[in-house]
């Protein structure tokens, strides 16, 4: 999904213990994988939550990477996932000033190519809600720098699979 | 009938087979001592120091196969543990430990001798629990054994806070097991040990390379069957030693930097490495792009991560040593493969004349540390627990030890955990209590944990000891020698009168400065009932060879 080759996806069950989310995050640091983000949540199974870990490296390095998250003894279950075999998201929020009448008709433009939801319009900025994968928000990230961005935040990937 | 959670984590550990806990209390973990005193089949041993208590339950489980177990308090108790519970985790052994927390109300406040155990010890343990509840310690003590003892074994720590020891619950004991993550193979696929088989009966230049997972895995006849059917020879890693008897004519030696000429240079000529049980961990491979390119490697291990984490490997087989080496054995050919055998020969011939024989048989000079290390090892006839502690002295005796049963063996290999002599040498001796045990030290190392002294004579124990002492911290100034163009800092180190320290403590000593007195100072030290120390003046400036220096290849070791 992500033109990035060397980006794959991780997906990991664990055991909802408190702490599992220190470990894991410290193994990933211990081991000096490179990731690009890790999102976390429920599923639909009671106690068991889903890790959605982006890594950058090549086959092995991910191959290395579950095998070491295997050792932590709350891991139940891991899938290294090819991007043909998932539906990825990642949402982001980015709130841009649109005090100056001037830019005003131009981010607006924008947004709507980008088929962005407009969340709050207020003199002073505009909050915006964009859902898509990594190259879509990187993008629109591209499109809004020559504007002042007030605040960005994005949720990092998480998937499910086909 | 309703009991304490400090009851019932005692009748959990008496219901895994715990014997002995080594130990030191404090405030947060007061309830199980004082449950302790009705228990009394928990022999708790008390150390002078929480690393000590680490590393004794290091040296029992070593030698007993069954985890080692500690209890400390809260805060400084548990922190103290940490380096053993790093060190136990680098090699491999299987311990549960027990540390005090604060009551449950003050988790968070900084509350007095409050450390975050779960959270430090995570990164040097298997697992870890924090237990604030009495109804939950029964099935966490259930689970730390078997975490501990099976797979790839490791420390697992429980942490227990101070209200739930004291407060009362049911306490029900058969749990089952429930870690729907953790399910080790053992078995390894049919179809790659076939795989394997094909290799090593094609093979013409097989070697053997045994690791610390044949012991764990109590594989050495296993190991001792493949060798002598297919003729295959064998070298062993620091923690294999001991795997296979020394004088066993396949045995060709000790892999690593200070290892043996022989099996490092022919790791280079093999067609086949067979890998048992090892981590493949750069003090044995040297330069990794420069090792054993012309070999195909079959790797067995336990642990899924260690395969393919160093070297590349053609066949990798996921499972425990044993069952791995029982389903390959009738699928191998018998084989005969002297002249291969006789390669290693004039390596081995090469060894004995440009180091062996100057460092065992020297006329002159000061006592050589390889001379008191075989002389202790033949007066024992091979057949002592040998504890080394780290730098010049354990180089020295894993070289220059010999063996005739698994298990005789101990020292700190990953780590590198200078002080762990003394104390592993002490759980040792609990765990055999019917064997010699000689625990072999630097004069830093023995420095570093010295106060356990005081643990062996209250617990009245029968080690011995050997202090070898060159005033230097040898093995840093060996490298400070070799590599720093002799420019020597902080290694001269000044050493007390450990024979009037000794014998303060209450421990029989004398001191050895004469090639002369060797033999009867380490018989009169066998023969004394009790513990006994023996410090030996040895060469003060002398370097362990050979040495395969960082960055060059297992074939590329220097004898001087
Ligand atoms: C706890 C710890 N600190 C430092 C080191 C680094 N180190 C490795 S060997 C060594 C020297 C050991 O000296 P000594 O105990 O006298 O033994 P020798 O090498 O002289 O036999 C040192 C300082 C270590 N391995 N462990």
């Amino acid at each position: 999904m992500t033109k990035d080759s060397n980006l794959s996806t991780i997906i990991v069950w664990v055991q909802n213990n408190p702490g599992v989310l220190f470990k894991l995050s410290g193994l990933i640091r211990r081991r000096r994988f490179n990731i690009e983000s890790l999102t976390v949540s429920h599923t639909e199974k009671p106690g068991i939550s889903r890790f959605t870990i982006l890594v950058r490296g090549n086959k092995k390095t991910v191959e290395k990477m579950s095998k070491q998250l295997y050792r932590i003894v709350e891991v139940v279950k891991i899938r290294e996932s090819y991007d043909k075999e998932i539906v990825a998201r990642e949402l982001c929020l980015i709130k841009v000033d649109t005090s100056k009448k001037e830019d005003r008709s131009d981010i607006m433009e924008t947004a709507k190519h980008f088929r962005v939801k407009v969340v709050q319009i207020k003199p002073k900025y505009t909050i915006f809600e964009l859902t898509g994968n990594e190259d879509k928000i990187d993008a629109f990230y591209e499109n809004m720098k020559k504007y002042r961005i007030m605040e960005f935040v994005r949720t990092g990937r998480t998937a499910v699979f086909k | 009938m309703k009991h304490t959670g400090a009851e019932i984590l005692c009748k959990s550990l008496i219901l895994e087979g715990v014997d002995v806990i080594f130990g030191y209390p404090g405030g947060a973990i007061m309830p199980v001592y004082d449950a302790l005193l009705k228990y009394p089949k928990l022999r708790h041993i008390l150390v002078r120091h929480e690393q000590g208590a680490a590393h004794a339950a290091e040296g029992y489980a070593r030698v007993t196969g069954k985890p080692g177990v500690c209890l400390v308090t809260s805060g400084p108790g548990a922190t103290n543990l940490i380096t053993g519970l790093a060190d136990a985790m680098m090699d491999c052994v299987p311990l549960v430990c027990i540390s005090g927390q604060v009551s449950s109300e003050l988790i968070g406040n900084d509350a007095f001798q409050e450390a975050d155990v779960v959270g430090i010890t995570s990164m040097a343990t298997k697992h870890n629990y924090l237990i604030d509840n009495p109804s939950e310690i029964a099935k966490a003590v259930k689970e730390a054994f078997h975490l501990a003892n099976t797979g790839k074994p490791g420390p697992v720590m429980i942490d227990f806070t101070k209200d739930a020891q004291f407060a009362k619950t049911e306490y029900i004991k058969n749990l089952e097991v429930d870690l729907p993550g953790y399910k080790p193979v053992t078995k390894g696929n049919f179809f790659q040990i076939k795989k394997a088989a094909e290799e090593i009966n094609k093979s013409k230049r097989p070697l053997i390379l045994a690791g610390h997972g044949v012991l764990i895995s109590k594989a050495s006849s296993e190991l001792l069957s493949l060798s002598q059917k297919a003729d295959i020879p064998v070298a062993c890693t620091l923690h294999g030693l001991s795997s296979i008897p020394n004088a066993h004519k396949n045995y060709v030696g000790m892999l690593g930097m200070h290892g043996n000429l022989a099996p490092n240079v022919m790791t280079n000529k093999a067609d086949v490495l067979i890998g048992l049980g090892l981590r493949f961990d750069d003090r044995v491979t040297g330069k990794l792009d420069k090792y054993a390119r012309q070999a195909k490697i079959i790797h067995v291990d336990i642990d899924p991560a260690e395969i393919g984490k160093n070297v590349d490997v053609e066949i990798p087989i996921v499972g425990d040593v044993k069952s791995v080496l029982e389903d390959l054995m009738p699928l191998i050919n018998y084989a005969n493969h002297k002249d291969w055998l006789e390669e290693f020969d004039k390596y081995k011939k090469e060894e004995e004349e440009k180091v062996i024989k100057v460092e065992t048989k020297p006329r002159t000079g000061k006592i050589k540390m390889a001379e008191i290390v075989s002389c202790i090892s033949s007066s024992a006839k091979s057949d002592a627990i040998i504890v080394a502690d780290v730098g010049q002295n354990q180089m020295i005796t894993a070289r220059y030890s010999t063996f005739l049963r698994p298990n005789s063996f101990l020292t700190s290999g990953g780590l590198g955990t200078m002080g762990f002599g003394l104390p592993a040498g002490i759980g040792a001796k609990v765990g055999r209590p019917e064997r010699e045990v000689w625990i072999i030290a630097g004069d830093g190392g023995f420095q570093m944990t010295i106060q356990e002294m005081m643990t062996i004579v209250q617990e009245n124990l029968n080690v011995k000891i050997a202090v070898l002492n060159n005033n230097f911290l040898g093995m840093v100034r060996q490298w400070q020698d070799l590599f720093f163009e002799k420019k020597y800092s902080q290694v001269h180190m000044q050493t007390p009168d450990f024979i009037k320290i000794s014998e303060g403590f209450g421990i029989k000593a004398e001191k050895v400065k004469e090639r002369k007195d060797l033999i009867n100072a380490i018989g009169r030290a066998r023969k004394h009932k009790g513990a006994y120390l023996l410090e030996f003046e040895v060469e003060m400036e002398a370097n362990v060879f050979p040495i395969m220096p960082t960055g060059a290849a297992v074939d590329e070791m220097r004898l001087e």
